[in-house]
């Protein structure tokens, strides 16, 4: 029974493995035919991204309450880093704002 | 309650519930890969912005750079699909092929780097410097050196950190959670890499 599970996760794998290549190799076509979309790109990549988390990192086999507590986490990590995204302004000139 | 969901401790010998039924290690993993998760949408975050902001921003990469990116996202994805057997069969508590099929996951992951260095050595000698490029805007050099070199870096301790934990696996010493909860990582550079294609490569392609 339990190896009968494990066999069948691996056949999602399989699948998911197809699907993600499949996208990535849709992702590249696109962009040389019509040119590159970042919306279209980013949610494409997402897409991508969300298969791997949920299948491959088995998020989706988690308890929810897990994926729950990652979010407050999350948003802390994103507040310290303020620090960091306001200062790309000083990027464009390599200078301290003001100056 | 199964032996997964509840740890003991060591100094009253009390069984306790683990947190989200999943062991420490591996939560900490988790915040590990948030954590970095967000350092490098920081760094994309960081990129869009300068390239928006850069009326001659380089659109340096020819088809021959883009089919090389697919070809490294074929590579880094098909390590995931190894790294996963590897997890099954060290379930299965075959140990033997779990040990080849993470050496295997770590080769693809030399592959990939080997590439990554191919298109810098292509990319620096035509010229492109941290901060100067023959195209435009010379910031391109320092956030495509930077988003990939960090990647890479992440690759680079991923084969590493295959390449050690595998052997103590087949040592005995360690267990199938250790290979999953390295999985975790290696997914996850997997992950980047998804968004690094079309952000840096594909909004970059010559036209």
């Amino acid at each position: 029974m339990a190896t009968d599970t494990k066999s069948n996760t691996m056949g999602v794998n399989y699948l998911i493995y197809v699907v993600i290549l499949v996208i990535a190799l849709f992702q590249v076509l696109f962009a040389m035919m019509a040119g590159p979309q970042p919306i279209l790109m980013l949610l494409l990549a997402f897409l991508q991204a969300s298969l791997a988390v949920n299948h491959f990192m088995h998020l989706k086999q988690e308890r929810p309450s897990l994926f729950l507590a990652l979010i407050p986490y999350t948003l802390f990590v994103l507040f310290m880093m303020n620090m960091i995204w306001s200062d790309s302004v000083r990027l464009l000139h390599m200078r301290p704002p003001g100056n | 309650m199964s032996q997964a969901t509840v740890a003991v401790d060591p100094h009253t010998g009390m069984m306790e519930e683990r947190p989200f039924a999943i062991p420490s290690s591996k939560l900490v993993m988790w915040l590990f890969v948030i954590s970095d998760a967000v350092t490098f949408a920081a760094l994309l975050f960081a990129y869009g912005y300068l390239r928006n902001a850069s009326p001659d921003w380089p659109t340096p990469f020819e088809h021959a750079s883009i089919w090389n990116a697919l070809l490294m996202t074929f590579i880094l994805v098909t390590s995931s699909l190894t790294v996963l057997m590897a997890v099954n069969a060290a379930q299965n508590d075959d140990r033997a092929r779990a040990f080849r099929w993470t050496m295997i996951t770590a080769l693809l992951g030399l592959a990939f780097t080997a590439l990554h260095l191919r298109e810098w050595i292509d990319l620096i000698g035509k010229g492109v410097r941290t901060f100067q490029n023959p195209w435009g805007a010379p910031m391109f050099g320092a956030t495509f050196f930077s988003i990939t070199g960090l990647h890479m870096a992440h690759v680079v301790g991923g084969v590493v950190a295959l390449i050690a934990v595998g052997l103590i696996y087949k040592a005995g010493k360690y267990s199938a959670k250790h290979l999953e909860i390295l999985s975790l990582y290696w997914h996850f550079v997997d992950i980047v890499w998804m968004f690094v294609v079309p952000l840096v490569y594909l909004m970059n392609m010559k036209r």
